[in-house]
């Protein structure tokens, strides 16, 4: 008889999938390779590879300025990265789509921009608990400026968002809410379309941090509803140095520039400029073009794997691995939502997670150890730091294993 | 494995899970923090000082097994020392870590750190007390190995 696990697997062939990622096979400290740290930056195909080599190879040129034969294929090839990202997020048109250095700068953005314009002393931010420095502090910041309050829904026991108390935290004065869409550190799924409609329902737009979740889980943001939508192309199999602010084109409309220099511009005298149309309003100076072309070739990749179907495979892995990492003694796990992504975190009785870490490196198993850019949290649950195992769809049951054998070293040698 | 027996000997997992010296000095005439922000680790360390000389000495804190074993072993070696001596020490120990030399003929039970050479992410763990009494006995207030 079959088991269902066996079916599955026929059905996602990771030995396939693994030949498209040529730095998985490589042996470290003469083990081979066991990348568990895509939360911080996932491997790249060998596709986007190649695009970012050909664009460098024969295209490269500087965008929507040459009327020569290259430059009309770099910006072609950039604008096509840019449709393929619209259609990724399934959003309306490809003009709400800006392209930014990644997910932080694309909330440094939006508080610069629409935050500026629009809050003022008492009004308040709301965020959650669970959020990664970089939807944190841009807030922070704006809060400073204005003499506004930042306020936070907390998380409960298992790693959940308080929904009721965040939305008892909605109030007349507060300007926005910016959640993440998956926690990087406790890989919760936040219920981030009930967010968006309790926010709309008192006039509150919403942001998405999305950098967690558009690598593991299809994303739509006309079913999301939400105003502002952010993910990072390094953790989608793409470049580093790219992603994608989406906004609501009447939201971007009646949003004041972000930087001012070359390509946002209309027209400029000193005595007047005029703004471009969108999305070139917010893309100010020559843009990470390669990258642009890169991330194009990433989304196709991922779209030829089927992001639903690697989302089903990563459950599994998931599955697998949290009930192998519970059967450790002295092992805990901080992060048991119900609805999670492929992100484990957890703590290992009386040993410290940076001496974790250094142990299964010498075992060939990267995993990420700290804070993971999400100091209030750690002070949630009470502890300085943790080990971060985070999987991707061309991470195996034996890589799980291996990990476990490390675990098991690291109490051999530090119990 | 030998790297990892190099770095983790049994004298450090020793002093990581039994710190000597783990306690605030009530009559401390000089304390400092450290705090490395990459791993979290924090420590606090108290001196009482008589004249030039270290006449007691003590820290807190939570951190790695490296940060921590240096941290107990480094109040036991400065015990009774010079501040000359104490100084004097913390270069060697970190000519020692950084793998500048494998000499380090005066450290004495210090030298188990050697190994850390090997795992150079690793130095800012051992060295974190180092520049943490280095800040008490100049008097300043926070250390951190960023
Ligand atoms: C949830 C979350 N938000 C934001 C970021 C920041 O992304 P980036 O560093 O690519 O701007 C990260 C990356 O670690 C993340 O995990």
């Amino acid at each position: 008889m079959e088991t269902e696990t066996e079916t599955q697997g026929r059905t996602f062939d990771v030995a396939r999938v693994r030949k498209d990622f040529p730095v998985l096979e490589q042996t470290v400290h003469g083990k081979p390779l066991v990348y568990l740290d895509n939360a911080a930056t996932s491997q790249k195909p060998l596709a986007v590879i190649q695009a970012e080599e050909q664009f460098y190879l024969r295209d490269n040129s500087n965008i929507h300025r040459g009327v020569h034969e290259l430059s009309e294929r770099a910006t072609r090839a950039y604008e096509t990265a840019r449709i393929k990202a619209q259609e990724f997020l399934g959003a309306k048109e490809s003009r709400e789509i800006i392209f930014v250095r990644g997910t932080t700068e694309a909330v440094n953005l939006v508080a610069q921009t629409y935050g500026r314009a629009h809050t003022g002393p008492g009004d308040e931010i709301l965020i959650t608990a669970m959020e990664h420095h970089s939807n944190i502090v841009p807030w922070q910041i704006l809060c400073e400026e204005k003499g506004a309050r930042l306020k936070v829904a907390p998380v409960n026991d298992r790693g959940e968002l308080e929904l009721e108390e965040l939305i008892r935290l909605m109030s007349g004065k507060t300007r926005i809410v910016a959640v993440a869409h998956v926690s990087n550190v406790l890989g919760t799924i936040n219920p981030v379309r009930a967010i968006v409609e309790a926010a709309h329902a008192r006039g509150i737009p919403a942001l998405v941090d999305g950098a967690q979740a558009a690598p593991h889980l299809p994303v739509n943001v006309r079913e999301l509803d939400c105003d502002f939508y952010a993910f990072s192309g390094h953790k989608v199999y793409g470049p580093t140095g790219i992603g994608v602010l989406y906004g609501k084109a009447e939201r971007l409309e009646a949003m004041p520039p972000y930087q001012g220099g070359g390509d946002m511009i209309a027209s400029v005298s000193f005595e007047k400029t005029t703004y471009n149309t969108l999305p070139y309003k917010f893309e100010a100076g020559t843009p990470n073009i390669a990258a642009g072309v890169g991330l194009g070739a990433a989304l196709d990749y991922v779209n030829a794997i089927g992001i639903g179907k690697a989302a089903e495979y990563e459950a599994e892995l998931l599955d697998y691995a949290t009930g192998e990492l519970e059967r450790i003694p002295g092992l805990r796990i901080i992060g048991t939502a119900r609805e999670k992504a492929a992100v484990i975190s957890f703590e290992m009785e009386g040993i410290h997670p940076h001496d974790v870490g250094t142990v299964l490196d010498q075992e060939g198993v990267a995993v990420r150890t700290g804070h993971h850019c999400a100091q209030p949290l750690m002070d949630r649950f009470g502890v300085p730091a943790t080990t971060r195992a985070s999987f991707a769809f061309y991470n195996t049951k034996e890589e799980v294993d291996a990990l476990v054998r490390g675990l098991m070293k690291v109490k051999e040698v530090l119990g | 494995m030998s790297d990892l027996r190099g770095l983790y000997q049994e004298m450090i997992i020793d002093h990581s899970k039994r710190p000597r010296n783990f306690r605030a000095l009530a009559d401390a005439t000089r304390k400092a923090e450290g705090y490395n922000p990459l791993c979290g680790d924090r420590i606090t360390l108290y001196l009482k000082m008589e004249g030039e000389r270290i006449a007691d000495i003590g820290f807190q804190g939570a951190g790695c097994a490296i940060s921590t074993a240096s941290a107990s072993l480094l109040t036991e070696a400065l015990k009774g020392k010079s501040r000359a001596e104490a100084e004097k020490l913390f270069t060697e120990f970190h000519a020692l870590v950084t793998g500048k030399t494998d000499d380090g003929a005066e450290l004495g039970k210090l030298k188990v750190f050697s190994g850390v050479s090997e795992f150079p992410i690793r130095v800012k763990c051992a060295t974190l007390a180092w520049h943490t009494l280095k800040n008490a006995l100049e008097g300043g207030e926070t250390a951190t190995t960023e």
